[in-house]
């Protein structure tokens, strides 16, 4: 096998080299494409990348002036439609895996909806943490609802509870009441205690008592005016009310109810006896600073997170990749979060799209990478390569490679090169992406390719177009010697539409300026103006717009003026006539004495003859009186 | 503008179209076709935008597009049009024109016909027939008209196999665009900023009439003919620019009208409401021109001097005259919306059909408004 590198693919192809003894195989060597990003190939996450394509640029253009809390709220917008946008992508994967029959692409599309799940649930933990900057108390109802949002599926299990005939002899019953417990949801399991209450009557001043405990829990709410310092001062209280009860053993009866009040109590063996319930270490965590630090500090966080992840593994696994980029947002370092999820994905949209957003809340202000540029504009600039590599997402990444302010032109010049010119459409887009960003070398280049492949075809109208674009002179010179050469060969003008409507266009080059005006003087003739025929023709050649190759052309087209019954180059004319053919003779004898031919001397003489009877007829014209 | 929100299709749009109603019907049309470009493999795709999930789960009350059928396109769709209830051609960028029938009862897409080599570069050093794309594809049924990049014009008749009639070389730049004049004349528009008119029953291979614009030689980009009003043209050129042309008349464009910033791709008029006119544009936009007007106001048009008085003597017998073809058309009378909510890649087409709107971009997304004139 051998192999070459591509953009963003490589190439791999069978080779065949004889060995002694091998057996001669006939047919054809295969070629492979091997692809490093197969993400990017995939229809629905093709959606994730146009949508978020728009949020991006939107977040770029966006007022940077807002400060302060209004800003925040923006960038905070921005990050949920990030995220809805990711689990709207989710959302279509699922519904892919389970719809479809074929078990390696239902395990393919399985494995991306739980990749997704995965970037949504760090997405979400960095927004609260960093974007949101929660301050304590709120901190918490943020992890709450997180936890809620992503962790262990509630509902399910709850409704198969509640749809029984007697849901308190269910045998979730005491797990549902427990995982509402577990994630702070006090309506939700005072309801179903209810439900315990009214079927066993026996237990039901212990329900009451639970019941109250819980509806006394304080909770911080978002719009609360109460300090921090009086919800602690009130949550002592309840604390202490519920430390009561379980020491004067009211619940000593009923096991269940008895955890639920250690629960309560923030026990931390209690809460860990559940771990089956909660499934993952962050609930634990969450779970744990509910009932016992609810006023947590952000800087706090990193301790709880440590013991909780450890006292939660207990030593049996060890942290998987998700586990351990987690830690790291918990512990607030920023960094260490993207370096883990570049490693742990495949795709560099999640770690670009991250990184800008965290850069627009300036977090990532004081690193800079050594090679240059800084952290964000690398992301950016790899994750808009990969685009480039993909057939038709190069568009999006012209906008990425945009607002990267230091390589990012450079980047796009490279990349813009190579993308293939199928269509003239195609080309057109192209053109306009450069022509916005003066890019005039590329679309230089591009006009010439064009008109290059137009030329070929023999659409010279095309070409002819493509090098007005880009103001090609030369080109319009080529193009101008190949009707000339056409007309010369044919003795007609091919594209006379083209020709007679060239306008100021005409002016690009002298070569075009001269086929224009050539067509005109055929053009004057045909419609019989024979002396602005001729005084056009004369212009041509003393104005020297004419190339000298064309003269003796010009020449032999004067005669038959020169031999129209009236007079139609006066005299002084027919003396610059005279000039021009003397200079082109003298030019020639001195390079061509040897190649003169017969034709060429018979051409000359006739000339020479036509021009003097012209200037004989017109000196008499010309000296006679007019008749009165 | 609100019930105008984007679903994304994982395809660039290079053209939407509305299938038209029949014209006792007085609904809103309920399906459209999409042709996509520049994948590994293009599709032409059949949606659906009925009224079901009328209240959907999210509180939108309209359904997003649902699609029905696709189907697999070689090439690049470079231009389409529904033929009947049924059939939709389609101009491939390798020169191909196929028709492709949409059968309504298991809602598939097959391949009705096809005709491979409508367009082609012959290169004069190898008997090699190179593709050239076919640029744009207009229909009157029976006949489809269709140009190319290679300058050619064909005439083609459904259920025939051979094109009834081609003009060979009638351009020597790229044509972009055709639509049909009268049943028996069309008008083109190329990439040297001509509009030409051809008339099939002369036989020889001349445009009968040349129109151009003065200045530069700005390519035109696409070409729509006034509904009602046959004399009134509007073309738009790869500066964004807007050109009101009357083909009765002078070989210059009676308006030009500075628009978009780029490219402008098609130009529509509404075919029920002529007064509003339509575009959409590489720059992202796509423009509303609105020169409705009050009937109170139209005996101002008799005190105009200029051009205006002289268009008088023409259509004295006409009841309206057009706000199109008057002096200024900006004076006070056209309002001028942009439609799209977040410009960011080219809206590449639209079409219009009652109070419909649909519209495709290069951000993968379709755009679809059913509340045009709400």
């Amino acid at each position: 096998m051998c192999f070459a590198w591509g953009p963003g693919e490589m190439l791999v192809y069978e080779t065949l080299f004889p060995k002694e003894h091998a057996e001669k195989r006939p047919g054809c060597p295969n070629i492979f494409i091997v692809r490093k990003d197969q993400d990017v190939y995939s229809q629905t996450l093709r959606k994730l990348f146009n949508e978020s394509h728009g949020i991006f640029i939107g977040l770029q253009r966006s007022e940077e002036e807002l400060a302060g809390k209004s800003r925040k709220a923006q960038l905070v917008r921005v990050s949920k439609n990030y995220r809805s946008v990711i689990r709207a992508c989710m959302e279509e994967m699922h519904q892919l895996a389970i719809s479809t029959r074929d078990p390696e692409l239902h395990c393919q599309h399985s494995t991306q909806v739980s990749i997704l799940s995965a970037m949504e649930l760090i997405w979400n933990l960095c927004e609260i943490l960093f974007v949101e900057v929660a301050p304590a108390g709120h901190l918490l109802l943020h992890l709450l609802d997180w936890v809620r949002l992503h962790v262990c599926d509630v509902d399910s299990m709850v409704r198969e509870v509640l749809s029984c005939e007697y849901p308190s002899k269910h045998k979730d019953f005491w797990n549902a009441v427990d995982i509402f417990v577990l994630q702070g949801r006090m309506d939700d399991a005072r309801h179903l205690l209810s439900k315990e209450a009214s079927a066993n009557p026996t237990s039901m001043g212990m329900c009451k008592i639970l019941d109250d405990l819980m509806k006394k829990m304080p909770i911080l709410t978002i719009g609360n005016t109460q300090t921090l310092t009086e919800m602690e001062l009130k949550w002592q209280h309840w604390h202490e009310e519920c430390q009561r009860y379980l020491q004067d053993g009211t619940f000593a009866s009923n096991p269940h109810m008895e955890s639920i009040c250690k629960i309560l109590l923030g026990d931390e063996n209690a809460i860990l006896e559940k771990k089956e319930l909660m499934t993952t270490w962050y609930h634990f965590l969450v779970t744990r600073l509910v009932y016992s630090h609810p006023t947590v500090k952000p800087v706090e966080l990193r301790f709880y997170a440590q013991s909780s992840m450890d006292l939660f593994l207990g030593g049996e696994s060890s942290p998987e990749p998700l586990d351990s980029i987690l830690m790291a947002a918990f512990e607030f370092e920023i960094h260490q979060v993207i370096k883990e999820c570049s490693i742990a994905l495949s795709n560099w949209w999640f770690v670009a799209h991250l990184t800008d957003l965290l850069d627009h809340c300036k977090l990532l202000q004081s690193h800079n990478l050594y090679f240059g540029s800084n952290m964000r504009e690398f992301l950016l600039l790899e994750y808009a390569s990969g685009l480039f590599s993909h057939h038709s997402l190069w568009q999006l990444g012209v906008d990425y490679f945009d607002h990267c302010p230091e390589y990012g032109k450079v980047y796009l010049e490279l990349h813009i090169e190579r993308i293939p010119l199928n269509t003239e459409q195609k080309a057109l887009k192209v053109l306009r992406i450069c022509e916005q960003r003066q890019m005039h070398e590329q679309v230089r280049s591009i006009c010439k390719i064009m008109a290059m492949k137009a030329v070929r075809n023999n659409r010279l109208g095309s070409a002819l177009s493509w090098s007005i674009r880009a103001k090609d002179a030369a080109f319009a010179t080529l193009i101008s010697d190949r009707f000339l050469k056409d007309y010369c060969e044919r003795g007609s003008f091919s594209d006379l539409d083209l020709i007679d409507n060239l306008g100021p266009s005409m002016l690009l080059s002298d070569r075009l300026t001269f086929l224009g005006k050539y067509r005109e003087f055929h053009r004057l003739y045909g419609e019989k103006r024979f002396s602005e025929a001729a005084k056009l023709l004369l212009m041509l050649m003393t104005a020297r717009i004419a190339p000298c190759s064309f003269w003796m052309t010009l020449l032999i087209d004067a005669l038959p003026l020169l031999e129209q019954k009236e007079v139609i180059f006066s005299a002084e004319q027919t003396y610059e006539l005279m000039r021009c053919l003397e200079d082109l003779t003298a030019g020639k004898t001195d390079n061509q004495k040897f190649q003169v031919d017969d034709f060429e001397i018979t051409k000359v003489e006739i000339l020479r003859l036509a021009l003097a009877r012209n200037l004989a007829r017109a000196i008499v014209k010309e000296g006679t009186l007019e008749g009165s | 503008m609100e019930d105008f929100s984007a679903k994304f299709v994982s395809q660039k749009i290079s053209k939407t179209r509305w299938r038209p109603v029949p014209a006792a019907a007085l609904q809103p049309p309920e399906l459209f076709a999409t042709g996509s470009w520049d994948n590994e493999e293009n599709k032409i795709s059949v949606w659906s935008v009925g009224d079901f999930g009328s209240l959907g789960p999210n509180g939108e009350y309209q359904g997003e597009p649902q699609l029905l059928c696709d189907i697999r396109h070689h090439g690049d769709v470079m231009d389409m049009q529904f033929f009947d209830q049924e059939r939709i051609v389609a101009a491939s960028s390798t020169g191909s024109v196929t028709i492709f029938r949409h059968h309504q009862n298991n809602q598939t897409l097959s391949v009705n016909q096809r005709w491979e080599r409508a367009h082609y570069h012959v290169d004069p050093d190898t008997p090699f027939y190179g593709g050239a794309s076919c640029t744009g594809v207009i229909c009157n049924n029976p006949e489809i008209v269709t140009v190319g990049e290679d300058g050619r014009i064909n005439l083609f008749r459904a259920d025939h196999r051979e094109a009834v009639r081609t003009i060979e070389n009638a351009d020597s730049s790229t044509l972009h665009a055709v639509t049909f004049l009268r049943t028996t004349e069309i008008l083109t528009v190329n990439s040297i900023g001509q509009l030409k008119i051809w008339d099939f029953r002369q036989q020889r291979n001349e445009p009968s009439q040349i129109f151009s614009l003065t200045g530069d030689r700005i390519p035109l980009h696409c070409v729509d003919r006034h509904p009602n009003q046959q004399h009134i043209v509007a073309t738009g050129g790869q500066d964004g620019m807007l050109s009101i042309w009357d083909v009765r008349q002078g070989s210059m464009p009676v308006s030009l009208l500075n628009a978009h910033e780029a490219e402008m791709w098609e130009v529509h008029f509404h075919p029920s409401n002529p007064d509003h006119l339509f575009t959409c544009s590489e720059d992202g936009s796509l423009w509303h021109w609105d020169t409705s007007t009050d009937v109170s106001e139209k005996p101002s048009f008799f005190h105009q001097g200029g051009r205006s008085t002289t268009l008088l003597s023409h259509t004295a017998n006409q009841s309206v005259i057009s706000a199109w073809l008057s002096n200024n058309p900006t004076k006070d009378r056209m309002e001028i919306t942009n439609l799209v909510p977040n410009q960011t890649l080219s809206v590449n087409s639209l079409d219009v059909l009652g109070p419909c709107l649909v519209c495709g971009t290069d951000a993968e997304a379709i755009y679809v408004n059913r509340h045009l004139f709400a």
